[in-house]
Order: structure tokens, then sequence, then C-alpha cells
């Protein structure tokens, strides 16, 4: 296990000049020793070529990856002990399901007592353990995933084990039952795991530590209660939470705050100048009209997800979502309602990063 | 009147007719016409006399012939030993991305583009003393060789001229196999360790499989067929070292007009081929892939 520091850049072609030139843009990071974290970003947006360039199978154009303080940007994978599970399954056809298992393990030449124990103890832990004599070939394409993941975690002594979005090939209903597993695994054996995913369910469920990322950037580092109470960018704002944060054009003049075209009086320390104002529709609150300190909406349309309500608002041309539970009373569409906008939770943006 | 649809429809039977009468033509007819010949001595075209088996023991017992098949085997054998390995050998060379993966491909291919008796005389020419390169390099190293009057030289050179014939194919054929296989198939052989030949053994061979079933049924087809690049270069001699089954079966039916024996020997070349095929068909499925339990059970 290792403390796994990153500070680097990287680009494909050589020669990058502008910032569209980099698959990764120059960041620090810094995975700590058992930790459990997700890199959640959409397609496209250099998580997986970061996951390659800790795993070692891609080395930075720039810069250096550090595994408990020595540099180890130019080791194999091999020479950097790393685990890695793929999209998808990758399998050893002509072996059997624990042979699969025992392959790494064979590879750095352990004793045969030594792997069947190993061995063992993963297949329970996956609860494959009837399984081990079958041949992997045979297997569904879940069993074949479910391998995948044993043979990341069967090393007992590995420096982290990475995923690449692993879940990708699984039932929903299995998938569930994994993301359990594979809290339960991190718990138990506190190895350094690395999850990438493009779906935030997966990456806040599963990691102590989410990673956010967007064309390139790591734009926020931190646990999932503050990636959707304090969204350090409108992206994560945007990107976290269904549906995302709302976001509206804000001035401060003054002591006063004027949203859209409506003045309204803040005890926020707030800067001078033009702002984003991003409030969650969990934490919209309906009222009446005449409220002071709302801004009058109309109501656009009312769609039923369920367990809640999806109210949406429309003010002009500024169109906000409001969640509500089914114990308020809902409003109808056409109607005219004051929605508060200021609280505790609200977060206000200048250049898309969190001023207050 | 209008009655309930029916669910199988009889009518469809139609559809597949003309499939029926272009095989019948291509391959029913001719095939029983051989069947026919095979147990009737025909004298003359009025005069046809039927004989039942006796044609089939007659081949049976015939010593060239097991000669013959004894000395096809061993080729046959030979041509698959020898470029199935240096097929995928050849493959695993091969550049995989870029201009150099076109143009190896290429020149590859090249000599799957020759004909039979092309081939066939560019060796006979290759091998000459007098005026051939290979012939005159190895008379100049000390090494007699002759392929008109010697019988293992003669093998030997419609062996390598086999080889250097249709290896490409097999190589090509890999070539495809193996770009086939996912980069995340060798990432994780990477992550797991395993050695370049771990690699080959445990990743690229299964992943071949496919491929190579193609190559060795083609391969033992052909070669168990091979006809004109013998006969091109010596006739089948010196003696009778080069004379396959089928230049045999070309004396037979051809050279001394024995249309029964050669009928019935025709039908027994067609099982023999049949018989390989299916046999190393089943074997190449099945290797590798039986399940831990059943093979302890036997």
């Amino acid at each position: 296990m290792a403390l796994i520091e990153l500070d680097l850049a990287h680009a494909y072609g050589a020669n990058p000049q502008k910032d569209e030139d980099y698959a990764l843009l120059p960041m620090q990071l810094r995975f700590e020793d058992g930790g459990a974290y997700a890199l959640l970003g959409p397609s496209g947006c250099g998580k997986s070529t970061m996951l390659n360039i800790i795993s070692g199978l891609l080395a930075p154009s720039h810069g250096t990856v550090r595994f408990d303080g020595i540099d180890v940007s130019a080791q194999s994978p091999q020479q950097r002990n790393i685990a890695q599970v793929f999209q998808f399954p990758v399998i050893y056809d002509t072996m059997t399901v624990e042979q699969n298992l025992a392959f790494p393990l064979k590879n750095r030449g352990l004793s045969p007592e030594r792997i069947r124990q190993r061995v063992g103890e993963v297949a329970e832990m996956l609860e494959i353990s009837h399984e081990l004599n079958r041949r992997a070939a045979g297997l569904s394409a879940d069993q074949k995933q479910i391998i995948s993941l044993g043979r990341g975690l069967v090393r007992p002594d590995v420096s982290a084990v990475l995923f690449d979005e692993p879940l990708t090939v699984i039932d929903p209903h299995l998938k569930w039952k994994l993301r359990r597993k594979l809290k339960q695994i991190h718990h138990e054996l506190r190895l350094t795991l690395i999850y990438v995913t493009h779906d935030q369910i997966e990456a806040l469920t599963f990691a102590d530590e989410v990673v956010v990322m967007s064309r390139g950037r790591a734009v926020q580092v931190g646990r999932p209660e503050d990636l959707f109470e304090r969204p350090a960018h409108t992206f994560v704002g945007h990107f976290i939470g269904s549906p995302g944060m709302n976001f509206l054009p804000a001035a401060v003049d003054g002591a006063s705050l004027k949203v859209l075209d409506v003045v309204l009086t803040h005890d926020r320390d707030l800067p001078q100048g033009d702002l984003t104002l991003g409030i969650r529709p969990e934490y919209l609150e309906i009222v009446s009209p005449q409220t002071p300190e709302s801004v009058a909406f109309e109501v656009e349309r009312i769609q039923d997800i369920g367990t809640y309500f999806l109210v949406a608002c429309r003010r002009g041309d500024v169109t906000v979502k409001v969640r509500m539970g089914p114990e308020k009373s809902i409003p109808t569409a056409g109607q005219t309602v004051g929605l508060r906008l200021m609280s505790d939770r609200t977060c206000f943006y200048r250049n898309e990063e969190l001023v207050v | 009147m209008s009655g309930p649809i029916k669910p199988v429809n009889q009518k469809a039977w139609w559809l597949v007719l003309p499939v029926i009468l272009c095989v019948a033509f291509s391959a029913i007819i001719p095939l029983m016409t051989v069947v026919n010949y095979s147990v009737q001595d025909i004298i003359s075209p009025e005069r046809r006399v039927f004989v039942g088996v006796e044609w089939f023991m007659e081949v049976l017992r015939d010593e060239d012939l097991h000669e013959a098949l004894f000395r096809q085997i061993q080729y046959s054998l030979s041509v698959l030993l020898i470029e199935v390995p240096l097929g995928i050998a050849l493959a695993l060379c091969m550049p995989a991305h870029g201009w150099k993966s076109s143009a190896v491909l290429v020149v590859v291919a090249l000599s799957l583009l020759i004909p039979w008796n092309v081939v066939g005389t560019i060796w006979q020419i290759f091998g000459r003393a007098d005026i051939g390169l290979l012939g005159y390099t190895l008379e100049r190293m000390g090494v007699e060789y002759s392929y008109t009057g010697n019988a293992t030289h003669a093998w030997i050179t419609v062996l390598v001229m086999d080889v250097w014939h249709w290896t490409p194919l097999v190589a090509l054929l890999a070539f495809a196999g193996l770009r086939s296989i996912p980069d995340a198939y060798y990432q994780a052989a990477q992550i797991d360790g395993a050695s370049r030949i771990a690699v080959f053994r445990y990743i690229q061979l299964p992943k071949l499989r496919g491929v190579l079933v193609i190559a060795v049924l083609l391969r033992f087809m052909d070669s168990f067929m091979i006809y004109t690049e013998p006969f091109v270069l010596t006739g089948g001699g010196p003696g009778n070292a080069t004379t396959f089954l089928s230049q045999y079966l070309t004396q037979k039916a051809v050279g001394q007009f024995d249309l029964g024996p050669a009928a019935a020997f025709s039908l027994i070349y067609f099982l023999i081929i049949l018989l390989f095929s299916f046999v190393l068909y089943n074997w190449m499925q099945s290797v590798g892939t039986a399940d831990a339990q059943e093979k302890s059970h036997g």
C-alpha cells in the first residue's frame, strides 16, 4: 500500500500549446494510503487517462507520479505493484476460475499453499467459492467481471487497486450488490482503491473522497457531502445531483444584492460586482409571492418522479427547478409563486469558481 | 373463405428449391455419377456389369495406393507442422500499425497471388544446378542437390515449395486474429505480471483458436489434394517419390482409363479428407476448453 502523489500534466500530442491540447491539465493530487477514491466526470474528461498514468500503463508527458515519496513515473505497472480492473471483463479463457484468480500470484512466485489460501479468501469474499473449478470461458459477463475484480483484489501487498468503470457490463441489481461488496472489502482489506466512473451515484456511494473532473482538470476533490453542499465549481454543481444546481445571474452593489431584476438584502460577505448565484433544487423553498425577500416565478410544469415532485418555475427566460416532497402542497401549472433564493446553502460563483 | 393462419407454411419449401437445384447439379449428381462408376465395370458404352464392392476391395489391396496414401499423410502432416507454427511466428513479428504494417502485408501476401503451376515452374528453374540460383548456390557449397535424381531432395523441394507458397495464408489469418484481441487483455496481463510466453500461451493462442481452425483445415485439405506442383516439378518422380494421392488417381482415371477403380478410390479419398477434417475440427474446438471437474472425472 502506498501514498500516491501526482504532480503532472499529460498531452497525447507533442508540444501542447493551448489548454485543448492537454488530456490532463497541470494538476496536483494526493491519494492517501488506504483510502477509497472515485474519479468522476463525463466521457472524455481525462479520468481514464489519469488512471492509466497512476497504474503505469501510460507515462505522463510532464511531471511525476510518486508512490510513498519515490518517483515511479518511469516504472511499469508490475514495478509499481498496481492492480487494475478494466471496463470489460478480461479473463484467461483456457483457465479455470481458480487458475484465473491465482495467475497474478503465480507470476510473482508465491508458494502454492499461500496461493490456495489467498484465492480461497478472495473467492469467499466475492461469493464464488462454488465456481472455482469451472472453466472461466463458460461464465456469464457478470461472473467474468467478478473474476476480474477478484484478480484485482487477490494480491495482498498491492500499492493500490484501480477500477476503470468496472460495473458497466453488470446488471443494475447486481451492480448495487457489488458496490456494497467493494465497500465492505475496502473496510476489511484497507487497500487503496481508486475507482473511475461517470455515474455519480456509484462515485458518491463508493468513495470516501471524490475527484470530480472536467475537460482535463480536477475541478473539486472532496467528500460526497462537500460536493453536494458546497460545489467548488459550477460544473460540480451542475454534474452532481439530479437535477443539478440552479444557477442565476446576480450582482452586488454596496449592501444590496440584485438577483435577476429583483433587489434582495443579504447578510453574507459578498464581493462587489457580477456573480452567479447557485442553489440546489432540494433547498429552494416555495412561498406565497407576497412574502418579503422572495422572487416571484411562474410555475411552468410539474413532474411526478415517484418519491418527489419536480417543479419547473420560470421568470423571464430563466428557469429554475424545485424539488418538493409529496407532503408539501404542490402548486399548479400557471400559478405564480414566490421562491426564497437566499439561505445558508446558497453558493456564489465568479468565473465558475466558488466565492462564498 | 379464410381460415386461421397455419403456423407452418409448407409453401416456403419452394423458396429453397433453387439452392437444392444448384447443389444437386454442382455436387450431388456428379458425386452420384462417381458412385455409379465405382460399382460397375464399364466395358464399352453399351456393355456394363454390376460388380458390387469389387473395385473397392481391389483399391484397398493396391500396394501403390498404400504407399501414395502414406506419402500423402506424411506430407500433409509436415505441411501443417511447419506452416502453422511458422505462420503464427510470422504474424507475431509483423508490425501492427502504420505504413510498415501495410507494406509488410502486401509483401507477405505476394506469394498467394501466384498460380500453382507457376510456383512449380519457378521452383523447377530455381532448383536447377546449371541456371537456378538455389541449385547453383547449393552446388557451389558442395551439396549435391538434384530434385530429379534424388527422391528425398524431390520430396523436400515440394514441401519447401508449399511452405513458401502457403505459409503467408496462415500468417495473414493469424495476424487478423491477433489484431482482434482488445488492448485490455495485454494491459491486464502486464498488470498480472505475466511473462511474454504466458501472454502467448494464455491470451494470444486461445484467442487465435478460431482462425487457426480455419487455417489448419484449409492447409490440410489443400495439401492433401496437392497435384500441380509435383506434377510440374518432376511429374511425380523420381520413381514414385512425389506421387501423391491425386496424381495417382489421375494416372488411374485418365492414364489407364480404369474408371471403376478410380471412382472407388475417389470415394475413399473423399471420405479420408472428410474424416481427417472432422477429427481435426473437433479436436481443435475442444482442446483446452474442458472444465476442471469434467477433466478429473475422466
